[in-house]
């Protein structure tokens, strides 16, 4: 559908752009970490551009990364290792109301550094969606003007999306307080925290 | 000797009838004035608007209208998904009421979670508050939730809720430990 945004990305960045790939009418540009914010700019203020609305940011969780269709994986394995296969991707949609295109940013973020350039001060409407993304995934934004948990409680541990986050593990706030204690009721409570109601 | 602990044990058994007419009456005041409280947080809401609407209802059975104070309800109703940020809000609005205080859960989420068994839903209200009474149901027909009511208020009369049991607890260890 916006082919020519594409073109128009490689053409001015080249090596930036790492590859691009189109499906079911959505166009996909992966970006090299560093350079997203560059490139976002540009997608901004240029002209023929001119991508004015921020549709949404979030994260994909690749836990078990399998290069399928797609050619991802050549631009970012380095044959050292598992840790050098990114984890996360991070996907920005952005659209614009004059030209009526829209474009989707990836960024490939390993798990043991999972940060990214925060695109929050370039559309101030990213800004509570990173940190959405933030809560639920963990994936730090650099330069973000205020990165918290937007959802959850300060008190909460881990990130509850990521795929290796267990599934009925419970964070609770407070329980009640006008029941008996002893073993029994300890063990209860254990069970409670630590989640699955068909305990082993 | 044993004309004296006849006439102690008469007195007992006078006092004892006294009180428990008393309470009965007091039950059966009570029952029939349950001012609710409604928790609404979620889709159960609706059908709570139905079963307080004029087609169900509830004020026949004296639940007269909804006190949106807690400090001027007897009856908590906890309609939809807790999550477990809310806990902390729930379980003050609860500390907020005054005695003797019931709790219904509507619906099955607010009775173990319903379909959120996850990292954010909390598996129940009875994780925080006592409950009195589970309406289950996704969300549960307003005659269900009548027959959950009815129920509460059969508990009410015979003095049976949580509350009216802590209450009857308390009581019997203040006076075990001041007999001692």
């Amino acid at each position: 559908m916006s082919q020519k945004v594409l073109d128009a990305l490689k053409a001015k960045f080249g090596d930036a752009i790492t590859s691009t790939e189109s499906q079911f009418g959505d166009d996909i540009a992966w970006i090299v970490r560093d350079k997203l914010p560059a490139v976002a700019l540009w997608l901004r203020d240029d002209a023929s551009m001119a991508f004015d609305a921020p549709v949404f940011v979030t994260c994909i969780d690749r836990l078990d990364w399998k290069p399928l269709h797609r050619p991802v994986a050549e631009h970012f394995s380095d044959e050292s290792g598992k840790d050098s296969r990114p984890r996360f991707e991070v996907c920005y949609q952005l659209r614009s109301s004059t030209h009526r295109h829209r474009v989707r940013l990836k960024v490939a973020v390993p798990e043991n550094d999972s940060r990214c350039p925060s695109l929050a001060l370039l559309w101030p409407a990213f800004n509570w969606q990173e940190r959405e993304t933030f809560d639920m995934y963990g994936i730090r934004f650099d330069q973000h003007p205020d990165l918290r948990r937007i959802y959850l409680y300060e008190e909460f541990v881990g990130y509850p999306l990521r795929k290796d986050y267990p599934k009925d593990k419970r964070q609770p706030l407070v329980r009640r307080d006008d029941l008996p204690v002893g073993p029994a009721a300890k063990a209860s409570r254990d069970l409670s925290t630590t989640g699955s109601r068909e305990q082993k | 000797m044993g004309v004296e602990l006849a006439t102690t044990r008469l007195e007992d058994a006078v006092k004892w009838a006294k009180q428990s007419a008393l309470d009965k009456t007091v039950n059966w005041g009570r029952k029939f004035s349950l001012f609710s409280y409604p928790f609404v947080t979620a889709c159960c809401g609706m059908e709570f608007m139905s079963v307080a609407g004029p087609k169900y209802d509830l004020a026949r059975f004296g639940a007269e209208f909804p006190r949106f104070s807690p400090r001027q309800a007897d009856l908590l109703m906890v309609v939809g998904t807790i999550t477990e940020k809310q806990g902390p809000a729930l379980k003050r609005v609860y500390d907020q009421m005054a005695e003797p205080k019931f709790v219904m859960a509507f619906g099955v989420c607010a009775s173990t979670g319903g379909f959120y068994q996850n990292y954010h839903a909390m598996p129940g209200c009875d994780q925080v508050i006592p409950v009195d009474v589970y309406v289950p149901g996704c969300p549960p027909r307003p005659e269900q939730v009548i027959d959950g009511l009815m129920m509460l208020m059969d508990r009410v009369q015979q003095g049976r809720t949580h509350n009216q049991l802590q209450r009857k607890r308390e009581q019997l260890i203040s006076e075990l430990t001041s007999a001692e």
